[in-house]
């Protein structure tokens, strides 16, 4: 229950982030993408950000021996390189930068009254079906627990 | 479209690194929406529990929707056409997959400590998302 209640809790304040940061503005991603016109820094402002109460969590882990509400940290041990990094990297950025969404302001622009969010969610998971279920020929190597 | 302050821009970062250092320090799990969408839609196997998943990516939403309502309106610039949302979302969904992670898992969590294969991630969505806009933006020019 109290592992349930911090997740809701997590994501609330993960998606107004999302929104504070005008993260969830599809224009403001590429404007900070698009480095051959007016050029827009926000969204490094935003890493930079993220990164610090996280580094410290990170951290802060080798200190307590278990997260409060579960039994054991689930962190992916992985450190080798394969293909399937660098093929769905690239795929990936391709459809960022076509339009300026990645999969957390996407879900968090739901709620703001437009129709182009619901549809690119839908396709997102559609893609992931996709990749789901074709089989694919790269080496995969050793591949850590699904993180995200 | 207006310039947004460093400050609240690094605000809004905080934010999402203190819920990322929450759902480790608390659930003992990765912030990386991605898999969670993965897991929330039966898509991907393991991982963070189906609830866990489902709720915080609820929060998501609400969150966007509070300071939307209570802090200041985002002012949303969503010019794509209807075939480049359809391809946007297939490309990120599939390549999320293929990767292991987004933005979030991969650009926060993973970038935050350190994590080899995430560098190598992010600097390559990064890469190929900058050559995508330059692309689209000043060669084709749509």
């Amino acid at each position: 229950m109290r592992s349930i209640l911090s997740a809701l809790i997590a994501g609330i304040i993960f998606g107004g982030g999302l929104a504070l940061s005008d993260m969830i503005n599809p224009g403001r991603v590429l404007a900070f993408l698009d480095v051959a016109g007016a050029w827009d820094p926000t969204l490094a402002f935003v890493m930079a950000g993220a990164v610090i109460p996280t580094a410290i969590a990170f951290a802060l882990r080798r200190r307590l021996n278990r997260p409060l509400f579960a039994n054991a940290y689930f962190v992916p041990e992985n450190r080798s390189m394969d293909s399937r990094l660098v093929v769905g990297a690239t795929i990936f950025g391709i459809g960022w930068g076509l339009v300026g969404f990645c999969p957390g302001p996407a879900i968090s622009g739901l709620v703001l009254g437009l129709w182009q969010p619901w549809l690119f969610v839908a396709m997102m998971l559609l893609g992931m079906l996709i990749e789901r279920v074709l089989p694919l020929r790269l080496p995969s190597g050793s591949i850590a627990p699904r993180q995200a | 479209m207006t310039p947004l302050s460093p400050v609240i821009a690094v605000s809004g970062g905080l934010l999402i690194g203190i819920a990322a250092a929450m759902f480790l320090l608390l659930n003992g799990r990765i912030a990386g929406i991605s898999g969670l969408a993965a897991i929330a839609a039966r898509i991907g196997s393991g991982g963070t529990p189906w609830l866990q998943a489902v709720c915080f990516l609820l929060g998501l939403p609400i969150g966007a929707w509070m300071v939307a309502g209570f802090i200041r309106r985002p002012e949303i610039v969503v010019t794509s056409s209807l075939p480049l949302l359809i391809a946007a979302g297939l490309l990120v969904g599939f390549g999320t997959r293929l990767a292991n992670g987004c933005t979030s898992g991969h650009g926060v969590c993973g970038v935050a400590r350190l994590s080899p294969r995430s560098l190598a991630a992010t600097a390559i969505f990064m890469a190929s998302a900058v050559i995508t806009v330059f692309v689209v933006r000043h060669m084709i020019g749509a």
